[in-house]
């Protein structure tokens, strides 16, 4: 595993204790899932290696030169009836000595930097599990974010699944200004653009489910721009790739499958079918698309295949409830204010209630 | 008249009334007190700014303002305390002190000066009026397109920000050259470069500063407004082939600069103040000057260390790491330089040495957190989050505020001819520091657990509560400090001690003449032999404080005369630029009736102001 491979350096495990410390001292308790200094993929773990190094440089640099200033108010405190005291204009030998050590000190610093600059610079070849990398698309829009996966055919929004152990390719635009892509436990930030595409990779070294946030400043609702990196087994990888598919088979064979698309009308759930008419009679179908197998560029809105059963809505920051639901199908600009869901039908409770009984058989 | 002669207040022209004194003055000590009032008063507005911006982060998921008013705070906040607040209460220290230091008795060009001052003032005003109109800019301190395009940011908010911007620049440059040209020129007999006082060298680098890199951010405020307002698309990317990365390059090429803008001045207050409260002169003097130019000079080349996470490449990166890196060694010069200043002295514990010696404390973390940020790899999980919030807030307001307050203490004496009360002062400092910490401190952690920068909210379980609970409440011990501070003011302004010529036992030319120093500054003009003018002075007289020198008549010394036209030729500018914003779309001519009337007003003060004799009615 290359993750593996980071050097780990000998002060780190002081450094936790050190940042534990601090985070005790500030009277915070964890847990921490955003956080930067616990790295859970390799790209992550380069970083945090060069930056704990510039932590330690900083913090002995810190207890000299604070200490140096403050032995200095002690030492020399006069009184105004004191006679001058002695008339230094400088040393040259002094001043050149510390210029010297700061270089130095630098140039420890440069080196792992310039290193780990390169490292992080190439999306490697081929990836921990020994596949080729997973490319990913990423598309940041005003505000949520949209994944395709070009290899599979797949489209999603707001929470990205890859594979534990796969190195994943990230390819990133921008729909209208610029965002910025950042899951902190496995990589750094890099900007999309709505005119050239920028690169960004890591690979998961542990499962499970991580908050991402979008991190460059992208009008009023910059804030609620987040979404999730649900790391996969390999096995529920797969099974949920195959799932995709399937609703999209579903949606443009028609072959029957586990959702209700599959039934005809009449026979369905009444208060499903008609949350299906619905979904085309309250416009939501001009916008939102339930298919993964998605070909439409650019989409307006995020995609919403499988969204009975995703973890978060709104842009990864309101858990998937059906009163969660309820409030953003009817009060969508009271919710999050700004986004371009507006000037649609009011929507009842009822068909509210029937709207949700739908997208919840999108699995 | 001779009595009306000696007292400064009247001296200028006893037939005017005060506010048409003010108004019209170009004495430069009236123009440095005019742009602190006003600079001090915009402070207070930023500063409420970050109040309410602290208190709706105090708790997560809070609504106390809306996503759109949360983002014309945290906009007019960094706007207005780099370009309204630090940028001018620098300029009443350039504008009081310099002359005086360098004994001369006003700068190049006086009503170039007043007019710099108006129109900084008028543009600041106009910034600010948009928060009435419920428009203020939106779009970050940094206006990054194509947010800030008319597509994007469709109302009056970004013109508001473009066009003051623009205004404030004019300002900037004007005293730039002003400045510049005050230093070079007007200096006592024997005052060469290298006997400078630091605090004039300091400006002599931010002037340089100012005039290499305003003119870039003019070039891309023009064209943002043309984008905006007539259609040109340099920074969009539609067909017509504009980018909004050259939009970045821009702004950091003039946004990197403009933070050592806001620093040198810092540098150049506490190398004054530190020798003087150690009764001993300032260590590697000639080390000070190179370093602070090479800082300057290396600040043209790191433009892009803002930029690591657009994805440059590695060469880039390193490149800008390198150059981000060399900065730290002239920087650590001066830290050592200044510690050297104080090792062996004799120091004195009066309010401006705290402050300085607080600067000092402060300056050094933010220098160490800026060292992580020259990492570009570790940059790109730092950038963008409330780590680089904790960075920049320890460096502009642990740095340049800490250094501009000691300044205010240290050197109000010689302003306004009283004493700020030191006990009161010492509270403040206190307050200061604590509050300081308190706020900025938790920043640097709650960054480094991934909570980004600009968020108006946000969901509690990522573990930022009680950081922020911890910022919000040293951000109001921050706001008590400084009412601790007003109060000070106004009560040393009823009641405070009378201030003899030379409080501290200073070292250069202001403490030679009385406080608040006469219009003419220097009744004989000074002769300088040697570094800390007025020490040499001193210890040739062999005393420890000069005799307190007497009031004269200032008949027979030439000042330039009080003129109306800087004031009209400012608001001509205003009037332009509001022309440009009011009109909008327009079909063809970009410029409406109201911008004409602007360019005809300014146009007409100018040649006025050409033709209007430079001499003093009441000197002959």
């Amino acid at each position: 595993m290359r993750y593996l491979h980071v050097p780990r350096p000998w002060y780190r495990p002081v450094g936790l204790l050190g940042a534990l410390a601090a985070v005790l001292v500030a009277g915070c308790s964890g847990p921490y899932p955003q956080s930067t200094l616990e790295p859970r993929g390799d790209f992550a773990a380069m970083v945090d290696s060069v930056f704990m190094t510039t932590v330690y440089l900083a913090a002995v640099v810190f207890v000299l030169v604070e200490g140096a200033l403050l032995f200095v108010l002690f030492k020399f405190r006069g009184k105004p009836s004191d006679a001058d005291p002695k008339q230094i204009h400088g040393s040259t030998v002094v001043e050149i000595i510390w210029t010297i050590i700061p270089a130095v000190v630098l140039a420890v610093v440069a080196v792992p930097t310039v290193r780990t600059i390169f490292a992080t610079a190439a999306v490697p070849a081929t990836s921990p599990d020994g596949q080729p990398p997973l490319k990913v698309e990423v598309v940041g829009h005003q505000w949520f974010w949209e994944f395709r996966y070009p290899d599979l055919g797949i489209t999603t929004a707001n929470e990205l699944h890859v594979p534990i152990h796969r190195t994943v390719d990230l390819r990133m635009k921008s729909a209208d200004v610029i965002h910025a892509f950042w899951v902190p436990q496995f990589a750094g930030k890099r900007d999309v653009f709505p005119n050239r595409e920028t690169r960004l990779w890591f690979t998961a070294a542990v499962t499970g489910e991580f908050p991402g946030a979008c991190a460059e400043f992208c009008g009023t609702e910059h804030a609620r721009m987040d979404f999730y990196l649900m790391v996969d087994s390999a096995a529920a990888f797969t099974a949920w790739v195959d799932r995709r598919h399937a609703d999209s088979t579903m949606m443009y064979t028609g072959a029957p499958k586990h959702a209700a698309d599959s039934v005809p009308l009449a026979s369905m759930d009444p208060k499903v079918a008609r949350g299906k008419q619905l979904f085309t009679t309250k416009t939501c179908v001009v916008c939102h698309s339930l298919s993964a197998m998605n070909p439409f560029k650019d989409q307006i809105g995020p995609n919403l295949s499988g969204i009975g059963t995703r973890k978060m809505i709104g842009a990864g920051w309101l858990p998937n409830t059906d009163e969660n639901l309820r409030e953003w199908i009817e009060h969508t600009q009271k919710v999050k204010p700004d986004v371009l869901m507006k000037g649609l039908p009011p929507i009842s409770d009822d068909e509210a209630a029937a709207l949700i009984a739908y997208l919840r058989t999108m699995r | 008249m001779a009595t009306a002669a000696l007292d400064p207040a009247h001296a200028t022209s006893p037939k005017r009334s005060v506010l048409v004194d003010w108004l019209t003055t170009v004495d430069h000590k009236k123009i440095g007190i005019l742009y602190g009032a006003s600079a001090f008063i915009f402070f207070l507005i930023g500063g409420l700014e970050a109040e309410v911006i602290r208190l709706q982060l105090m708790k997560p998921d809070t609504h106390l303002v809306s996503p759109e008013f949360y983002n014309q705070l945290f906009t007019m906040h960094g706007t207005t305390m780099i370009f309204l607040a630090v940028m001018p209460i620098s300029a009443m220290f350039f504008n009081f002190f310099v002359p005086l230091l360098i004994g001369a008795r006003d700068v190049a060009f006086p009503r170039l000066n007043a007019m710099s001052f108006w129109v900084f003032l008028l543009g600041g005003l106009f910034i600010n009026a948009s928060l009435l109109m419920n428009a203020a800019p939106n779009g970050g301190w940094f206006g990054y397109a194509p947010l800030s395009s008319r597509q994007y940011s469709p109302g009056v908010n970004m013109d508001f920000w473009a066009l003051g911007l623009q205004i404030l620049g004019i300002a900037s440059l004007a005293a730039g050259v002003n400045f510049f040209t005050t230093i070079l020129n007007m200096r006592a007999p024997g005052m060469t470069l290298m006997r400078m006082p630091m605090f004039v060298w300091s400006v002599l680098v931010t002037q340089v500063l100012v005039l290499l890199s305003f003119p870039v951010i003019t070039i891309a405020l023009v064209m943002l407004t043309a984008d905006r307002n007539f259609h040109a698309s340099f920074f969009s990317y539609n067909v017509a082939g504009g980018d909004p990365m050259l939009w970045q390059h821009l702004f950091w090429v003039f946004g990197h600069p403009e933070v050592y803008i806001l620093i040198m001045p810092a540098f150049g207050i506490v190398s004054e103040i530190l020798p003087v409260f150690s009764r001993k002169p300032l260590f590697g003097y000639s080390a000070m000057v190179f370093s602070m130019a090479f800082i300057a000079f290396l600040g043209f080349g790191v433009w892009s260390h803002h930029m690591f996470a657009t994805g440059m490449g590695p060469l880039a990166d390193s490149f800008f790491s390198l150059m981000t890196m060399l900065i730290a060694i002239p920087t650590g010069v001066k830290i050592f330089n200044w510690i050297g200043t104080l090792w062996g002295g004799s120091l004195q514990f009066k309010t401006p040495l705290y402050f300085a010696l607080g600067f000092i404390a402060m300056f050094i973390m933010g220098g160490l957190s800026g060292v992580m940020h020259a990492v570009a790899p570790a940059d790109l999980q730092q950038t963008d989050s409330y780590f680089v919030v904790a960075h920049f807030h320890y460096v502009l307001f642990g740095g340049s505020i800490f250094s501009l307050t000691a300044g205010a203490y240290y050197w109000w004496p010689k302003m306004f001819g009283r004493m700020l009360d030191e006990g009161l002062g010492k509270v403040h400092f206190w307050l200061m520091l604590i509050g300081f910490n308190l706020t900025f401190f938790p920043m640097h952690f709650v960054g480094l657990l991934g909570m980004p920068r600009r968020i108006y909210t946000y969901p509690s379980g990522l573990g930022f509560d009680g950081y922020n609970m911890a910022s919000t409440i040293g951000a109001l011990t921050l706001g008590v400090g400084f009412l601790v501070f007003i109060y000070n003011v106004i009560r040393t302004w009823r009641t405070g001690a009378h201030a003899p010529a030379d409080p501290w036992g200073g070292a250069t030319l202001e403490w030679a003449i009385p406080s608040p120093p006469q219009e003419w500054n220097f009744a004989v003009e000074p002769t300088v032999t040697e570094k800390d003018a007025l020490w040499a002075m001193k210890r040739a007289a062999g005393v420890k404080v000069l005799p307190e020198p007497p009031l004269v008549s200032g008949k027979g010394i030439h000042l330039p005369s009080p003129s109306w036209w800087p004031l009209f030729t400012s608001f001509g500018i205003l009037i332009f630029m509001v022309g440009i914003m009011v009109k909008g779309e327009t079909h063809g001519f970009p410029f409406g009736p109201i911008s004409v009337f602007g360019v005809l007003l300014t146009a007409f003060s100018i040649f006025k102001w050409s033709y209007q004799p430079v001499d003093h009615p009441t000197s002959h």
